[in-house]
Parts: structure tokens; C-alpha cells; sequence
């Protein structure tokens, strides 16, 4: 029930709603719950066809280089 | 690089689960929350790489399988009533009340339709063939989604539309946890905990596991690297001996929460007094209302003597042998069910918890994975 998919915005339509491309397939979102604006490029996290939250993808990067620093160590073990 | 597929990779799954393995000091008992949290362990089999060291206990984050049956009674007795169309989310069509389900209710000709999106009602209104119908919403939900039933009130108001009304039961997270920890016979050391609902909320739900039950809360996305990486989270900091309110959901998590979701939410709704919760009874506070100046939307005030003549008259009953109520409360695993895989089954569920996509029964018996 709490499913949010990731999808990203393809087109900015007037009256906070956007078309979002989600895993291929097109859709209109509304937007009137996002605290920013959204822009084309962007990924929203869409649930029942509202945008709940931008994705960091500054975030989503760095949270994949953590727990790395013991890469040497299972090499070792 | 797709956002998806970077949190599954292989090589990172792998350094996790070793991390894991090697820093666990005993076996420890995590609960996850979330429905959806239950079934990416079971469909990745997450649970099978970590078993010698983590417990996965399953909990009560499922809002069609916490669903009282006296609440699907009231939803099929309104769509019963003259000149009302229901309309509901999809999960909740095939949950059993005390003699039917809205699914075979529409079967026998009620106008019952399910929706997507609160926005289909919006449609739904615009047809103008309904112009004279009742059209209500069976609105169900944790955190995250009651703000876009809030959306859709607000839309109603803004459009002067008369003729949609809310059957509302949206409910919270924190209250269910609370009555776990509240058992004496919890085991439970940390929780996983629900990142979506986190999205509008922020993290400041679970101050309460931390600071007055000390048990470990790690905010987590819905991917393999997400959940392992909140895991690995809950052992160090039980190694520490300091629990305390993590997010390993960065990307999409943001401490204070959605501010403009959560003042929609509180700019319409008010906490209940109390509210059933199936496998718990009432919990105090763990439900949302309309407040009483949007009450003409509310369903429960414009049906009033309807509901009330339905509670006087039906006896509501559960399947005895059902353990749907011990599962949601992490007592029981699917497995221990006498119904599971035997009576009950997708085709021919018992339980909401085997009804709902997202209930822990249903997970067990799709991956076979325990």
C-alpha cells in the first residue's frame, strides 16, 4: 500500500502536474504536495499519483559508497 | 546508471551480508514494519543470507490487513445505501467482512469501483451521470497516505463539488509499535522502519522506541542494499549500546518530513480517541478523522444512523482459526498458521493477511522462501 515508485519527470504541464516516465510507462502526476518545483530530469518518488518527495541523487550516490571501508578486509578474509 | 538497479547490485548485497554475519555478536530480532518491507526480504531472500544471525519478525505496517472486520462491514453496508457509488483502492476489494467482500458485493451488481489515484474520483464526479449519486471514498492508509486523501478534500472544497464524502480510516504507525513494547513478552532489539511513511512524517515518529523503550529505529528504502544496510545500522548500534533514530533512506527521507503534506494532513484531520485495529483491538489515538467543521464530507457523520443500525445488528465475526492478529503482532510467522498454504491461500484467502499484497502471509506463500 506504501509502494512509491521512482519515476522521472518528461514534461511540465501547467496547474502542479507533470508527466512522469515509470519504467516506460507515461503518466500525469500531480505535484501540489512537493514542498520544491519539480524539473524535467528529475526523479519523483510518486505514490496513488500524487509526488511525495524529490530524490537526492547526491544522496542516493553517496549512500551507495558507504560500509566500503571494509572492502580490503573481505579481500583479505 | 539506473536509481533502481544500483541498490541491488550483486557486489554490494554480498559486502553487506558478510558484514553482517561477521559483526552480529548473538542473534538479534528485527521487526520490519512496512508490508513492503516484508516482501522485498522474502523476494530477495534476505532473510536466507543473514537467518544464522537476524530474526525477521513481521509487523503490523499493512493498512488492508489492520483493517478491522467491523470496517468492511460499514464500507459493503454504504454501497448498499440508494444512489452511492464506493470507491476504493484495489487491495482492500477482496478482504472478507462477516458474510462478503466488496469484490463479491460488486459481482451482485453494487456499484463499487476501484481507483488508482484519489484523483480518479475527480472523474468519477466530472461524469455526468452521477451527477445525483453519493460518491464515497473508502479511504485507507498509513502516513503516507493520508495526505492525498487531504489533497482530494482540499480539490472537493476548492471546486465546490457537493457530492463526494470520505469513509475514513487512515491510521498511524507509532501507536501499534508502542502497544509491541508495551507486551512483556516482546523480543524484539530494533526495528526497520517504514520508509515511505517516513517521506511525510520525518523521523521524528520514533523518538518514542528510542528514548522510552531503548530498541534501535532505522529508517529504510525497499531495495536489498537498503534493507541490509539498515540492518547492518541496527547491529552496530546494539554493539554501541546506543539505540537511536537512523536513516538509511537519505535519498528520499529528510529529517523534519514533507512540512506541506503534513499541515494538508493536520489542516483536515483530527486524532481519533481510539481506534480498531485488527489482531490488537482499540488502540488509543492510532486513527485519523475529519475534523468537525469538514464533517458534511464525512461519511460517518452523513450515514450515521446507517452505521449505527449495522453495529446494532450484525455480529461480527473472524475466522477462529485465522492468525492473522498474532502475525501482525510479530507473535507468529505465516508458517505457523494451522490455515496457511492448506485452507488458506491466494485464490481462497482466509485472512487479510494473505488478501493483501503486501501482508505477510501472501509474501511467505508467492516466494516460498522460509
Amino acid at each position: 500500500m506504501c509502494l512509491a515508485i521512482p519515476s522521472k519527470v518528461i514534461e511540465i504541464k501547467g496547474d502542479s502536474t507533470v508527466v512522469v516516465d515509470t519504467m516506460g510507462s507515461k503518466r500525469l502526476i500531480s505535484t501540489m504536495l512537493l514542498e520544491e518545483r519539480a524539473n524535467v530530469g528529475e526523479y519523483l518518488l510518486i505514490h496513488v499519483g500524487y509526488a511525495m518527495q524529490k530524490i537526492d541523487e547526491k544522496e542516493a550516490i553517496e549512500s551507495l559508497g558507504l560500509f566500503k571501508e571494509i572492502e580490503n578486509k573481505m579481500n583479505m578474509g | 546508471m539506473s536509481i533502481y538497479s544500483s541498490f541491488k547490485q550483486k557486489n554490494d548485497i554480498e559486502r553487506l551480508v558478510f558484514l553482517i554475519n561477521s559483526e552480529a555478536k548473538e542473534t538479534i530480532n528485527i521487526m520490519e514494519i512496512c508490508g513492503g518491507h516484508t516482501h522485498s526480504i522474502m523476494k530477495y531472500g534476505l532473510n536466507a543470507l543473514i537467518k544464522d544471525k537476524i530474526n525477521f519478525l513481521h509487523g503490523p505496517g499493512c493498512p488492508v490487513c489492520v483493517m478491522p472486520i467491523k470496517r468492511i462491514d460499514a464500507a459493503i453496508c454504504i454501497a448498499g445505501l440508494p444512489d452511492v457509488i464506493l470507491v476504493a483502492y484495489g487491495d482492500i476489494m477482496r478482504v472478507p467482512g462477516t458474510n462478503s467482500s466488496l469484490i463479491k458485493e460488486r459481482a451482485k451488481g453494487k456499484d463499487i469501483r476501484m481507483i488508482y489515484s484519489p484523483l480518479d474520483i475527480i472523474k468519477i464526479v466530472g461524469d455526468k451521470s452521477n451527477k445525483n449519486k453519493k460518491i464515497v471514498f473508502f479511504a485507507i492508509g498509513f502516513e503516507t497516505t493520508t495526505p492525498m486523501t487531504a489533497a482530494l478534500l482540499e480539490e472537493v472544497i476548492t471546486k465546490k463539488i457537493e457530492n463526494v464524502f470520505f469513509y475514513i480510516n487512515h491510521v498511524l504507525v507509532p501507536p501499534p509499535i508502542n502497544a509491541i513494547l508495551d507486551s512483556n513478552d516482546s523480543l524484539i532489539d530494533g526495528f526497520i522502519c517504514p520508509g515511505h511513511v517516513s517521506v511525510i512524517t520525518g523521523s521524528g515518529i520514533y523518538s518514542d522506541i528510542v528514548q522510552k523503550y531503548k530498541k534501535s529505529a532505522v529508517i529504510s528504502g525497499f531495495e536489498p542494499y537498503d534493507i541490509l544496510s539498515g540492518t547492518l545500522l541496527i547491529v552496530r548500534q546494539i554493539n554501541d549500546n546506543n539505540p537511536s533514530v537512523e536513516i538509511a533512506y537519505k535519498r528520499a527521507v529528510k529529517e523534519e518530513g514533507n512540512k506541506k503534506a503534513q499541515d494538508l494532513v493536520n489542516k483536515y484531520f483530527r486524532v481519533r480517541d481510539e481506534f480498531e485495529w485488527r489482531g490488537f483491538g482499540n488502540i488509543a489515538k492510532s486513527g485519523l478523522r475529519l475534523r468537525d467543521e469538514f464533517k458534511y464530507f464525512d461519511a460517518e457523520y452523513v450515514f450515521a444512523d446507517e452505521l449505527k443500525a449495522l453495529e446494532l445488528n450484525e455480529d461480527f465475526k473472524e475466522n477462529t482459526g485465522c492468525k492473522c492478529g498474532e502475525i501482525l503482532r510479530g507473535k507468529l510467522k505465516p508458517v505457523d498458521c494451522p490455515l496457511f498454504g492448506k485452507v488458506c491461500i491466494p485464490e481462497n484467502p482466509v485472512g487479510a493477511c494473505m488478501v493483501s499484497s503486501e501482508g505477510a502471509c501472501s509474501a511467505y506463500y508467492k516466494y516460498r522462501n522460509f
